[in-house]
């Protein structure tokens, strides 16, 4: 037996709260998120027989299973590439079960990464007393390690840190009409933007970084077929795609020739249209991965929203609001819901089409989520 | 065992070395076990001239230890057509251009040897 990717679909969602101290293992949360994806579904554990995350989730597998009672995994898959991979899980999900290798893929991501170890802080890296080529000269966060490479975009296009707080000001507006996010009734203004403290100038203040953020999400992923006999209206997986050029690196994406383009992500999207037979007109709401708001505009670009340099105008000129051309991070995206390293905005996705979200989109055929080098479009059944 | 070891044993020498295919002659950086082009295992390391020009370049406020100074973080284009991180010293950062010239020093910071880069002379 096997299926065209698009005869699959996500069938279930379920998540915890987004917090800044959870109280609970990252297991449980893991866990908590799972069950109510399963039973937002309508399954029960007995019929969930894969399972998929991607790279540094500190859970096992395994000890998942055992927690949500499972009793036989028959599949699983990690992604590589951190948050960068959270859209491939939705790839590698589908692909088990239109091959046949899987029923029903379990999809979670949980961690305390604000009560406990905190990934965006200095001092894990590189290990103590051993030189690095990147470590060794003060590469010790996320936020410098990724602003060496949105300086390059930045200074080829002319875009300053205040064309940046556009786009901040657009999430945490999103984000304070959506009671689950963290940043829920707590808009702020460009001038909020401006005068929140440099964390690596002249590229990110603070208010340009994602959250540190606790808590879980899990998706349920099946086929389309048997989505028609559960409880939630199925979300089809219309088109997915994955692109790791040769020069990539998960932190250090140095050796790329020229990082103002960001190859990866057009070449992810050209794949999308190609087995969508869509375009980005046909798009109506984009969820995109920002661990750092710069990202979102390199994104834009590289999907064919605008053309280069243009982000920056794309933004000013409203075209992210709801009631924009292309309403954009609609649950306040990572800055403003939380940090759940990109599947979170899966979820949202998800809302979108079924017509559930907080800050629904009328009539949202086709969401693009977007982690850049791994992309999916949500459409439905 | 690490496939940058050799870098860092070069260093000690106050040498930029970075790998050079022996099959097919191509330089490779970050370093690795193999030869992206032609997937041949064998290679030397061959040293860079140390000049080059600033490709990308942030000012690191927030370093590891509270105590330590912040530090002009750079990514380097070699003129031999590879990439490096290092530092820029002897510069304020006002004064740092995209695409200025810089030359490799060698420098003790905590306790290690470490290739950092000046505003190239005459430039």
């Amino acid at each position: 037996m096997s299926l065209p990717l698009n005869q699959t679909a996500v069938v279930g969602i379920g998540q915890t709260e987004f917090s800044k101290h959870s109280g609970r293992s990252p297991l449980q949360l893991a866990a908590e998120a799972s069950r109510a994806a399963m039973l937002d579904a309508g399954l029960s554990p007995s019929d969930i027989d894969g399972m998929v995350t991607f790279q540094r989730d500190e859970n096992d597998e395994l000890e998942l299973a055992r927690s949500l009672g499972i009793p036989l995994l028959r599949f699983t898959g990690r992604a590589p590439f951190g948050g960068a991979g959270s859209c491939a899980t939705i790839q590698i999900a589908a692909a088990a079960v239109a091959s046949g290798a899987a029923r029903a893929v379990l999809i979670y991501r949980a961690f305390n990464e604000r009560s406990g170890h905190r990934f965006g802080q200095p001092g894990s890296y590189p290990a103590p007393g051993q030189l690095d080529i990147h470590g060794s000269f003060g590469l010790d966060t996320p936020a410098k390690i990724y602003a060496l490479w949105y300086q390059r975009y930045m200074h080829k296009y002319g875009v300053t840190n205040e064309d940046l707080g556009r786009y901040v000001v657009l999430a945490r507006k999103h984000a304070a009409t959506n009671p689950a996010a963290w940043y829920y009734r707590k808009p702020i203004t460009l001038a909020d933007h401006q005068a929140s403290r440099w964390i690596v100038e002249p590229i990110l203040r603070l208010l340009d970084c994602c959250q540190e953020s606790d808590g879980g999400v899990a998706l349920v992923v099946t086929s389309a077929e048997r989505a028609g006999d559960l409880r939630q209206p199925g979300v089809r997986i219309v088109a997915t795609s994955q692109a790791h050029s040769i020069g990539g690196d998960i932190m250090f994406d140095y050796y790329r020739p020229e990082l103002e383009d960001f190859e990866e992500a057009r070449v992810c999207t050209e794949e999308l249209w190609r087995q969508s037979g869509l375009g980005p007109r046909d798009i109506d709401v984009a969820l995109i991965y920002e661990n750092f708001s710069p990202i979102v505009f390199l994104a834009l670009e590289a999907h064919g929203f605008c053309g280069p340099g243009e982000a920056r105008h794309f933004i000013a000129d409203g075209h992210g609001e709801l009631t924009g051309s292309l309403p954009l991070n609609t649950n306040g995206g990572l800055l403003g819901e939380g940090y759940i390293h990109g599947v979170n905005n899966l979820l949202e996705g998800v809302r979108q089409i079924r017509g559930t979200a907080a800050n629904q989109v009328v009539d949202a055929e086709h969401v693009l989520v977007s982690a850049s080098r791994s992309n999916v479009i949500f459409g439905k059944l | 065992m690490r496939d940058q070891d050799f870098f860092w044993e070069g260093v000690r020498d106050e040498k930029i070395l970075v790998q050079r295919c022996d099959a097919c002659g191509s330089l490779r950086q970050p370093p690795g076990p193999m030869c992206p082009r032609c997937q041949s295992l064998d290679w030397h390391p061959k040293a860079m001239s140390g000049r080059g020009t600033v490709y990308a370049f942030i000012l690191s406020k927030h370093p590891t230890r509270p105590d330590d100074a912040p530090r002009l973080v750079v990514l380097v284009d070699l003129e031999e057509g590879v990439r490096m991180v290092s530092n820029l010293v002897d510069v304020d950062v006002r004064d740092v251009r995209i695409g200025m010239s810089v030359e490799a020093i060698f420098r003790v910071v905590d306790g290690a040897t470490l290739p950092l880069f000046r505003m190239a002379r005459g430039a």
